[in-house]
């Protein structure tokens, strides 16, 4: 993974003191709530309704077991021992005492790590594939480019006042598991005739209120010029971005307003300039830095093994041992190198809230993780962790281990993965609790082999339109809305997060808290009786369309 | 006469700030608003006493592009410390325009910005309220070292690494 060196250490650390400075200034009375506000929510630091709330920054998802342990640590020494994975593969503490925030950023600078620009208005943290570097179906590894724009985005003084927050996505294989179409700027590497890599860049896509898949504004962008043409983006959203009413500042607007084609325009003609004006190509990347950056990257040493031999002593284990099998089916998938699997831990037991881990288990996922994937482990837009580069021969005892932990509930991919937002809970903007609903599905569909039965399903949970649950792009999503003062869930389906981005249509009527569960056990019953073999339930919706399930649902309310 | 951060110094400011309803003065030097400057460009040049323009918000330095070298400084109004748009007006008057003259950022602007601002561009800070300018000078420095390009610097951390 990407190590720090003098440059980028130096500039955490000024970081922290420039917090330390601030904060004491706040304490002091120098600084108004209005003018901290921006300042602390460019370091992470939110007011929620019962507590602050610190986002610390895991760029791209990657994180060591290092600094695992150093969260465990922050998270017992300056809160309560738990931490919350977020959609945007970050992390959140949901305790933190204002007064010691600077000690917490000192604590995560010394292990490379920082809660730089994960609120606010700014460029936040780039998000990509949690199988960056192992997926069979990959063109190529993410995440240089994603440090890349990291590094371009910190501090970046022209942009640090956009008119709102603002997403970047990499995606770096055939599949999309970076739902790079619903970010402000979305980027795919593709490779030309002459088989350089270079850039397919999307912009104005995102959830929210107004979810909007994104607009291509140029199919192929040589790597020199990644910067270049994400600065003259920027600059026009900075620019020309509504300012006026925060529900119409994200760049997903403007691009409506202007139409794609206008703002593909608009952002030409400004890089053009840009490129005009840099006569030495200066803001060009350099091939060295490309390659300084790629070579952080470079993959563990794999021992060679025969994937034929591997395979059959794993069918072997699993034929006795229907846990097991499970947990091999849902939570393990193949990697591009031979006898090799990427493992995922599931952060989404019934009765916990999703994304949500202990100290104690946090350092045994370090454990693990040093143990068998080499020291690195990601965390997932899906709220959970995967460890990478596992040895096919390994595999039995690291299920063993993590299910002592409670890491190894068999659920990936299925109805009980459920993408949730902290809610009502936690979160003052929220319409309704969302955990609870999460948790009422998962005791609902405890019967495995019901749930496998029904396979591939994605259920996303928000608390309120502002949708950090992602339920627009839910197979069925779930939304809290207020409805006189209590809370109803407003049913969506059909959403899709792929390459194939859609967004989910209402159901109908919203339903109380009661009746949600009901309603999904209505919907599951139209899938399974109108599937055809091998069907998923989106696939289903799709064919047979909306009426079957409202019908259903609304039967003897109607 | 009010103070102003100038080059990480405080002076005394010897321009006035004129809206677009006041009476241009005789003599002085004068900062005027962009529709100032449309309407009376004559006026303002024949006059003595050197002229500023103030540009807002939306306020398109691409409108003044020719007209730079009759200004020995610009002012970028915030009307909210929030409006990053001001700092894209400065970065493309040097980058761009290369204005060689102050840039100065007026209104409701924060110590804490300084560092970026500078970055952008500006020279020149004139806050909307009384703080001790002295401190906030010590916000102009606060990072040793930055990734990108700006109007500091022409080449980005990535072509100085060692
Ligand atoms: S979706 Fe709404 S309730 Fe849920 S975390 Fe986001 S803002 Fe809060």
């Amino acid at each position: 993974m990407y190590t720090y060196d003098q440059y980028d250490q130096t500039l955490v650390d000024e970081r922290v003191a420039q917090f330390r400075d601030q904060t004491q200034r706040y304490l002091d009375g120098q600084i108004s709530d209005e003018e901290f506000l921006p300042l602390r929510l460019q370091n992470g630091l939110y007011v929620q309704r019962l507590a602050p709330m610190l986002r610390i920054a895991i760029p791209y998802g990657l994180l060591s077991s290092r600094q695992v342990r150093k969260l465990a640590e922050i998270s017992r020494r300056f809160d309560k021992g738990y931490v919350h994975f977020t959609t945007r593969q970050n992390i959140q503490l949901n305790w933190p005492q204002l007064e010691e925030v600077p000690d917490i950023l000192a604590e995560l600078a010394s292990v490379q790590m920082h809660a730089i620009q994960t609120s606010g208005n700014c460029i936040r943290n780039t998000t990509t594939d949690q199988f960056a570097g192992v997926a069979v179906d990959e063109i190529e590894d993410p995440r240089p480019w994603c440090e890349i724009i990291r590094q371009w985005s910190t501090f970046h003084p022209e942009f640090a006042f956009l008119p709102r927050k603002f997403k970047i996505a990499v995606c770096g294989s055939e599949e999309d598991r970076a739902a790079f179409l619903l970010h402000d700027i979305g980027i795919q590497l593709v490779k030309n005739d002459r088989g350089e890599t270079g850039f397919h860049i999307y912009v104005g896509g995102g959830l929210g209120r107004t979810p909007v898949i994104a607009s291509s504004i140029r199919e192929f962008l040589p790597q020199k010029h990644l910067l270049t043409y994400l600065d003259a983006i920027l600059r026009v959203y900075n620019r020309y971005g509504n300012r006026d009413n925060k529900y119409k500042a994200r760049i997903k607007i403007l691009v409506k307003a202007w139409t794609p084609e206008v703002f593909a325009q608009r952002v030409e003609s400004e890089w053009q300039q840009i490129i005009a004006g840099d006569k030495d190509g200066l803001g060009e990347l350099t091939g060295r830095e490309i390659e300084r950056v790629k070579t952080c990257f470079t993959l563990p040493n794999y021992k060679i093994v025969d994937q034929a031999e591997a395979d059959a002593q794993l069918a072997a284990l699993a034929q006795d041992n229907i846990p097991f099998a499970r947990w091999l089916s849902r939570n393990v998938r193949d990697q591009k190198q031979p006898g090799y699997s990427a493992v995922t831990l599931s952060l989404k037991p019934a009765g916990v809230a999703p994304g949500d881990v202990t100290d104690r288990q946090l350092e045994k996922i370090a454990d693990l993780a040093d143990q068998f994937s080499f020291g690195e482990l990601r965390s997932t837009h899906n709220q959970n962790i995967v460890l990478a580069d596992v040895l096919k021969s390994d595999l039995f005892d690291l299920w063993q281990l993590a299910k002592a932990d409670g890491l190894a509930t068999p659920n990936i991919g299925t109805i009980n993965d459920i993408i949730c937002c902290p809610g009502g809970d936690y979160c003052s903007l929220a319409n309704a609790k969302s955990i609870p609903v999460a948790e009422a599905i998962q005791r609902k569909f405890e019967d495995l082999d019901y749930v496998y039965d029904l396979g591939d399903l994605e259920l996303n949970i928000s608390g309120c339109m502002n949708a950090c649950g992602h339920h627009h792009v839910g197979h069925i999503g779930i939304l809290g809305v207020d409805k006189k003062g209590e809370e109803w869930y407003q049913i969506q389906i059909g959403g899709s997060a792929s390459k194939q981005a859609a967004l989910a249509k209402v159901l109908g009527p919203s339903l109380s808290r009661d009746a949600v569960v009901e309603g999904i056990e209505k919907l599951l019953d139209v899938y399974i009786e109108h599937r055809q073999p091998e069907e998923t339930f989106l696939a289903t919706y799709q064919r047979i369309g909306m009426d079957k399930f409202k019908e259903r649902v609304y039967a003897e309310h109607s | 006469m009010p103070n102003i951060l100038s080059h990480g110094k405080v002076i005394d400011d010897h321009w006035i700030l004129l809206s677009d309803e006041d009476a241009i003065p005789a003599q002085g030097d004068i900062i005027v608003p962009l529709s100032t400057w449309a309407a009376q460009r004559e006026v303002l040049l024949a006059r003595e006493g050197a002229v500023s323009v103030l540009l807002d918000g939306q306020d398109e330095v691409e409108t003044i592009a020719d007209d730079l070298a009759h200004f020995p400084m610009i002012a970028i109004h915030f009307a909210k410390f929030v409006d990053g748009r001001g700092f894209s007006s400065a970065l493309l008057l040097r980058d761009r325009y290369h204005y060689q003259g102050n840039i100065r950022a007026i209104g409701h602007i924060i110590r804490d910005q300084l560092f970026l601002m500078k970055r952008c561009g500006f020279s020149e800070f004139s806050f909307s309220a009384e703080i001790d300018l002295h401190a906030a000078a010590d916000s102009l420095n606060v990072f040793s070292e930055s990734y990108q390009t700006a109007a500091d610097t022409a080449e980005p951390l990535f072509r100085r690494r060692r």
